[in-house]
């Protein structure tokens, strides 16, 4: 199978990571590299959505933060005064509850970590319907600005209330066992489990999105994106083709939120911020739009970068570069330009 | 009647596109519309395909509604097109852009997808055969791997001919098929065009070229200004003063 | 609610709906010559504050406050030399990210600058406490000042339009660009001017806001969302339905402190903007059948 060479070869390249980092030990690398991957949900999440749909989310941070907020938020608040109310009394019975202690040693209420992804994934999905119904009925800088609007009003929200913690966001977030002996956790000795898990993540989604690409559906996404008008024509129902990629790609993020949440133990504004939204739609462009592997590939090499904190203080700044150069230069993205052309094009337009 | 449009208008502003419009099509015909440029007839194919909803005035296609309904549904109901202005998708091969065609008949959904199921990649196996043969009746399949955009004008025109036949239509809308080729072209459109009617599926056409419209439709209507000014057949249009008048002007129809 | 209360907040809506309406028809101005909505449209109102604060260091205050308008103008024009002039027929989806990454530069060179920090001009008339009667609230003069000048800039664009060529010029690119061409006007010429006003006006208003809202290097964000609201409410492309809007806009925000709390005060202009772009995209004054004709 042609296709699925990329994806042996990933998986092939994890394994020699995991491997190079501890014979030259140097495994601090791979919490970065760790985090890189759930980010790397994200982005081919986004790429599915933008690249093949050719749909524009500004606000993908926004799913990334109910995700990671509302699993943070369920698994450390204390739901004891919560206790008495039909939902709760609901959950309790279907063991969904942990008893646990405060600081203080006083008995507290929270909720298991697969129930708070549950929910924290049911809620992304009801918002990304909600808010995908009306917006993915606008083009261009509507659209675009629309998204952008949802994403400011997640990231103001978590901001505003002293449930998702203000400004400092929600830390102490516990572990989450997945498998017996596998837990999602920032704790120092899972450091090589999670890394796979991670990293197994991602070729998951890469083999069930590469799947969708090459079907009947892919197709009418990339038609959808060419002429949507002529695709509509078609009986294709493009209107629920846009809202189901838009959907699946915001619990991708969600999934990532919740992951990474419980991975580095809290969640703050900043994962919410615009910025972010900008940097997932950089990454995306970089690698070309309707390229999942090249968005796989630089969203790896520029999260890495980022998270070694190689750009410093510029480390907005290199994205919003990087944006602009890639588009002026490279719409077709850095893996997609052919040098010889480039050049043709440079001297055609001197002469 | 395979389609059936009554009292059909569509306005655009001040702008009367189509106006008090009414005619219908018998199953296994081929019906042309003609007229002036601006006449309303590809605003008339956008209020059948549902691109356009109508101002007022009902479309019946086999004998059920369908004014009003999304373009997709009532192409799943078995009406295809093409396009005045090509339509194609960039970046996607000839034959991948024919494949979309055979959406409607076909099912993987999402999950099916994204699971490449075994009778999803056997569903997707039969979808690329039909449309290469498809390829090879309109006697392109050398450039199935071509991207569609790139290719020729008149193999760009095939290409999405074969995309609405892919679809396995009742109703086939043509809008100006022959525009932009030479008369070699011209005629293998028309012959075609017959032989795609031949196997039973009906052909609605508009079209500039008045010998490949007299040669080879049933009947033909003609608009002028949004407005039906006579329906007939080939003969009986040439010889209606009206129409002499439209298209000769008013004082030539006077001599 | 008392009177006085009630003009409190009346004033307050107006001053921040007509910078709303500036930053809006800024969107205008440049959606009109190109089709291009600015993303960094709010950036070029915080360089204005910015610089006028730093050159108010060495130079007096009209001194520094022409300076900075000149100098954002400068850069409008830099930014569209640099980053659109040579773009052939680019899509839509390239220009917001071109834009949004230009906005990004600017944000991130302002914070280098700058810094994090708050800063500000002086007062033009008295200080913080000096207030002056009006409907019966007392106001910072330098209310009236805002109000004052912005209502200066939005009659100077009417006229400029109406009477000057340049303006007329502009105007016809608006309507139909192939049309100017052919008449012999230079259309990449006039995307530049529109920058450099859009820029200009921008700026200007950065300045005379500054004593009151304050500046910091990411105000721009804020305030584009705001002014593309207003841009959107009175139809994309209309300067005086703009205006209209932005007054609406600052005077619903006003006095939904009152009932919600500040915290939620972008929320609500923000989920404004979805509620008419979901329900009414051709604003609340455009006219539909007109909106489908636009590039979108
Ligand atoms: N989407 C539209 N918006 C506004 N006016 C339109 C639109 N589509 C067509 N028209 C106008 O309707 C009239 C009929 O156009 P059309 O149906 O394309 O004519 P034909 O195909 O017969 O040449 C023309 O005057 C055209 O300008
Ligand atoms: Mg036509």
């Amino acid at each position: 199978m042609k296709r699925h060479l990329p994806l042996i070869l990933l998986i092939l390249a994890v394994i020699v990571v995991q491997l190079l980092t501890r014979w030259t030990d140097t495994a601090f690398y791979l919490t970065p590299l760790t985090m890189t991957g759930y980010y790397s949900l994200v982005i081919v999440g986004l790429c599915l959505l933008m690249g093949y749909a050719g749909q524009i989310s500004l606000g993908h941070a926004g799913f990334f933060a109910i995700g990671g907020y509302l699993s943070a938020m369920l698994t450390t608040k204390d739901l004891m005064p919560l206790k008495e109310t039909l939902l709760l009394g609901l959950c309790d019975k279907l063991g969904l509850l942990v008893q646990g202690q405060d600081m203080l040693g006083v008995a507290s209420l929270q909720m298991q970590p697969w129930a708070a992804c549950g929910f924290a994934i049911l809620a992304t999905i009801i918002v990304a319907y909600a808010i995908g119904i009306p917006v993915l009925k606008l083009k261009g800088h509507y659209l675009a600005m629309a998204t952008l609007g949802f994403g400011i009003i997640v990231y103001r929200l978590a901001l505003a209330f002293p449930l998702f913690g203000e400004a400092d966001g929600i830390s102490g977030v516990p572990g989450f066992p997945l498998l017996p002996g596998l837990a999602v956790s920032g704790d120092f000795n899972s450091r090589v489990s999670n890394y796979y898990l991670a990293w197994g993540m991602v070729a998951l989604v890469m083999w069930l999105l590469v799947n969708l690409i090459h079907s009947r559906v892919g197709r009418a996404l990339r038609a959808i994106h060419g002429a949507e008008g002529a695709t509509n024509a078609m009986g294709v129902d493009t209107a629920r083709y846009k809202l189901n990629t838009f959907v699946i790609s915001a619990v991708l993020a969600s999934i990532a939120g919740i992951f990474l949440t419980h991975y580095n133990g809290g969640i703050g504004p900043s994962e919410a911020g615009i910025m972010k939204s900008v940097r997932y739609v950089a990454i995306v462009a970089i690698g070309g739009m309707a390229n999942l592997w090249g968005a796989l590939v630089m969203g790896a090499v520029l999260n890495i970068m980022s998270l070694r904190g190689m750009f410093g203080s510029y480390d907005d700044a290199v994205f919003g570069g990087i944006l602009i150069v890639i588009m002026l230069f490279a719409p077709q993205g850095l893996l997609g330009i052919s040098l010889s052309a480039t050049f043709k094009r440079i001297f055609r337009r001197g002469e | 009647m395979l389609l059936d449009i009554k009292n059909l208008y569509r306005r655009f502003g001040g702008l009367q596109a189509v106006s008090d419009v009414s005619f219908s099509v018998r199953p296994g015909m081929i019906k042309a519309v003609i007229g002036p440029n601006g006449a309303g007839k590809t605003t008339l194919f956008n209020l059948i395909t549902g691109t356009l909803p109508p101002s007022s005035g009902v479309i019946h296609f086999k004998g059920q509604p369908i004014h009003g309904l999304a373009p997709y549904r009532i192409a799943r109901q078995g009406v295809a097109r093409t396009y005045q202005n090509i339509k194609l998708y960039p970046g996607m091969t000839a034959l991948e852009n024919v494949m979309v065609g055979r959406h409607c008949r076909s099912r993987a959904g999402f999950l099916s997808g994204m699971l490449s199921l075994l009778w999803t990649r056997k569903e997707e196996k039969a979808i690329r055969e039909k449309c290469l043969e498809l390829l090879g009746l309109l006697d392109i399949a050398d450039l199935a791997e071509v991207e569609a955009t790139s290719l020729a004008f008149g193999q760009q025109r095939a290409v999405e001919l074969a995309r609405a036949l892919a679809m396995e239509p009742e109703l086939l809308l043509l809008d100006e098929p022959a525009a932009g080729l030479n008369i070699y072209e011209t005629a293998e459109v028309a012959r075609l065009i017959t032989k795609i009617n031949a196997q039973g599926i009906t052909v609605l056409l508009v079209e500039h070229d008045m010998s490949l419209v007299m040669d080879i439709s049933h009947e033909i209507v003609v608009l002028s200004f949004g407005e039906k000014i006579a329906e007939g057949t080939p003969s009986e249009i040439q010889h209606n003063k009206e129409v002499i008048r439209i298209y000769l002007g008013e004082d030539d129809a006077e001599d | 609610m008392t009177l006085e209360l009630f003009s409190q907040y009346l004033l307050a809506g107006i001053t921040y709906g007509i910078i709303y309406a500036i930053v809006g028809i800024g969107f205008n101005i440049i959606y009109n010559t190109t089709g291009i909505i600015n993303f960094a449209q709010g950036e070029f109102v915080m360089l204005g504050g910015m610089i006028s604060i730093s050159l108010y260091q060495w130079l007096p205050l009209p001194l520094a406050i022409g300076a900075a308008v000149i100098l954002v103008m400068l850069i409008g024009a830099l930014v569209e030399i640099l980053f659109i002039r040579w773009l052939d027929r680019p899509s839509v989806l390239r220009m917001i990210i071109i834009t949004i990454g230009i906005s990004i530069l600017i944000r991130e060179a302002a914070l280098h600058v700058w810094g994090e920090g708050v800063r500000s001009l002086p007062y033009f008339v008295g200080n913080e406490i000096t207030t002056v009667p009006v409907l019966g609230a007392r106001v910072s003069p330098q209310v009236l000042w805002v109000i004052g000048v912005c209502t200066v800039m939005v009659l100077g664009l009417s006229l400029f339009f109406k009477y000057t060529l340049q303006g007329k010029k502009m105007q016809a690119c608006a309507s139909n660009r192939v049309a100017a061409t052919l008449c012999g006007i230079s259309t990449k010429n006039m995307v530049t001017l529109s920058f450099m006003l859009s820029a200009g006006i921008g700026a200007l208003a950065g300045c005379v806001m500054s004593p009151i809202t304050y500046t910091q290097y990411d105000v721009g964000t804020g305030l584009a969302i705001k002014g593309f609201t207003v841009a959107i409410l009175g139809g994309l492309g209309s300067s005086m339905a703009a205006v209209a809007a932005g007054l609406l806009l600052g005077i619903i925000e006003s006095f939904s402190v009152s009932v919600v709390p500040l915290a939620f005060q972008d929320a609500i202009s923000i989920s404004l903007l979805l509620a008419i772009l979901f329900l009414r995209p051709h604003g609340l004054f455009g006219n539909k059948d007109a909106a489908d004709l636009k590039e979108f």
